[in-house]
């Protein structure tokens, strides 16, 4: 099977992962986890050089940063399918004593996370800094995150930017989910941001587009990103997405950020995303 | 009673600043960064020595956190370095889920800490930091009280897996703890034993609970005095070990008295041993410009000020 069409069904079945874990503890951010779905899994399963067997040094192998971590369900989802634990472990998500905390976390030794994140704004300066010693190491492999565009509102981030370039970190390609939407309603209601690309080049970084809901283009795009560096600029890719995509009612809107499908909900969703039985990663949890 | 001497009066961040210098020729793994204070906080000679290991981030500390949080993936062991109301009231959300939160072994090196920064006033005097910091899961808390005491302190935490926060200041202050100390995190440090007070001092008040202890004994009062270097872990064992013999104690400290060494040490007694106790500490209030000298003594912290609180609490057994 080529290999758009893998990640497409891995894509899928993540996605009814995503539904299933929000609705099974009625809580958790099903819209962003669905719009970013087809970019973790094309990183984790194609993109990046990675090892499940997890280290948290990383020594040797690229590592990816989730900034906003309140996307836990498709990052829980897409760590368990390529290996880090057991799928079945995905039903303790949210619940008490569970390594699947609302947000990521280090603290409860769960395989693939490096940092804890939920709290927005911090994951490019971590990211960076894991950056700049992987340079110390003599460590060629490359450091990704992925960031929120709301979280873009974050000061921080523009310290992290300009520390960026100004100190030439070339080995790190960063994104954002550019999905219009945050919380109270959509970026341009609440806070404009403006020009990202403007923005961007203007803090000395090497600027990408990319449709992140095209898988096709998606590994295409991360691939030629990986060309962009060691080229003396931080590289970031704007990654534009449908908040909720995949389920047609929770597409477009930010109404679906941080709220549960109810029964009825949940089996409209999962009759649109079918189940792609037969397939290495693929089976309900 | 031992009588301590000193031949020269040293500031504690000089301490640090010697301290990060050996560590960068015996620790490969030690990074430093810092928030465009270079100088004040003596990073020089790490700096000229280490320069590939050493990371100017500009007037950024949150972003200067992060980094050091994220430094510690693949090994290195990040010193950081500003002001300590920088390195924590303004950055305590970084500190709390990249740092503590994130289990990363990060060093927390923070100068110019309380009233005794002086002259540029209350924004920059915190008097918050140990509170803010104890309360985080995990984090270690220490506050030397000379240059000697902060050069074995920021050598040995370097050591320690986990974070730590090491508080320092601008101040000079009487030298007088052995140059060649081994430093043991979590160890209170005998400093004169006696029976009718225990004075338990921490930081730029450790000198001062040496001289009220040698005035007391000229007034018949024995006095014994304890140097809490770590905040923590505290020393439980030592503190309750003098409190059983003495029956009253002093907690002595550049910091509100809200949240700093002597709610670590009123909590303890409570559980243990309630006992009369006083607080020499700022009794919540913000500093003001003035020289070191001048705020010491109208915000209660000077010599006179300890001794009239351990008389109070012998008065009150």
């Amino acid at each position: 099977m080529p290999t758009t069409e893998k990640l497409k069904k891995v894509a899928l079945q993540v996605r009814r992962d995503i539904v299933r874990m929000v609705h099974a503890v009625n809580s958790g951010h099903p819209g962003g986890s669905l719009g970013c779905t087809d970019y973790l899994v094309a990183l984790y399963f194609e993109v990046m050089k990675h090892n499940p067997e997890f280290n948290m040094d990383a020594i040797g192998e690229d590592v990816f940063f989730l900034s906003n971590g309140h996307i836990s369900p498709v990052f829980y989802s897409v760590l368990a399918r390529s290996g880090y634990f057991p799928v079945k472990e995905l039903s303790t998500f949210r619940k008490l004593n569970s390594r699947l905390q609302g947000h990521p976390t280090t603290h409860e030794g769960l395989p693939g996370v490096r940092m804890a994140s939920g709290s927005l704004g911090q994951g490019l300066s971590v990211a960076l800094g894991a950056a700049q010693t992987k340079k110390l190491n003599g460590d060629k492999s490359l450091v990704f995150t992925l960031h929120g565009d709301g979280e873009l509102q974050e000061g921080q981030i523009w310290e992290a930017a300009m520390y960026a370039a100004h100190n030439k970190v070339d080995n790190i390609i960063s994104t954002i989910d550019v999905n219009g939407q945050q919380i109270d309603g959509s970026t341009d209601q609440v806070l404009s941001l403006g020009s990202l690309r403007a923005k961007f080049e203007a803090f000395g970084w090497e600027v990408i587009d990319m449709d992140g809901n095209n898988m096709d283009e998606v590994i295409k795009t991360l691939n030629y990103a990986k060309t962009q560096t060691g080229k003396g600029k931080p590289v970031v890719i704007l990654m534009k997405t449908e908040m909720g995509f995949g389920v047609d009612f929770m597409m477009g809107s930010h109404k679906w950020h941080g709220v549960a499908p109810n029964d009825e909900q949940l089996a409209q969703a999962l009759a649109q995303l079918e189940e792609p039985v037969g397939y290495n990663y693929c089976g309900d949890y | 009673m031992k009588k301590y001497t000193f031949t020269e009066k040293k500031d504690t961040r000089s301490g640090f600043g010697a301290g990060l210098a050996e560590l960068g020729k015996t620790n490969p793994n030690v990074v430093a960064l810092c928030a465009d204070l270079i100088g004040s906080l003596k990073m020089d000679a790490f700096k000229k020595e280490f320069p590939e290991r050493f990371f100017q981030v500009g007037i950024a500390e949150a972003n200067m956190i992060g980094l050091a949080a994220g430094m510690t993936i693949g090994g290195k062991i990040p010193f950081t370095g500003t002001f300590a109301n920088f390195s924590t009231g303004r950055v305590y959300d970084q500190i709390r889920q990249s740092v503590a939160y994130s289990d990363k072994n990060v060093k927390i090196c923070a100068s110019h800490a309380g009233l005794t920064l002086g002259e540029d006033g209350a924004t920059h005097q915190i008097l918050e930091d140990i509170g803010l910091m104890k309360m985080l899961p995990g984090m270690t808390v220490i506050n030397p009280c000379d240059f000697n005491q902060t050069k074995a302190a920021t050598i040995a935490i370097a050591d320690h897996h986990g974070p730590v926060y090491l508080r320092f200041g601008r101040p000079t202050v009487p030298n007088f703890t052995p140059a060649d100390q081994t430093f043991e995190i979590g160890k209170a440090l005998m400093l004169n034993e006696g029976t009718d007070v225990t004075i338990f001092a921490t930081g730029h008040l450790v000198w001062p609970a040496i001289e009220a202890g040698e005035a007391l004994a000229e007034m018949g009062i024995n006095a014994e005095i304890i140097n809490i270097h770590t905040i923590k872990p505290l020393d439980d064992e030592a503190i309750l070990a003098s409190v059983a013999k003495t029956g009253c104690v002093v907690s002595c400290e550049e910091h509100n008295r809200l949240g700093g060494l002597g709610d670590s040490i009123a909590q303890l007694l409570i559980k243990n041993k309630p006992v009369p106790m006083e607080y020499v500490a700022v009794n919540d209030s913000f500093g003001e410009s003035g020289t070191p000298d001048q705020l010491m003594t109208k915000y209660g912290l000077d010599k006179n000020h300890i001794i009239e609180a351990a008389k109070k609490a012998i008065s009150r057994k």
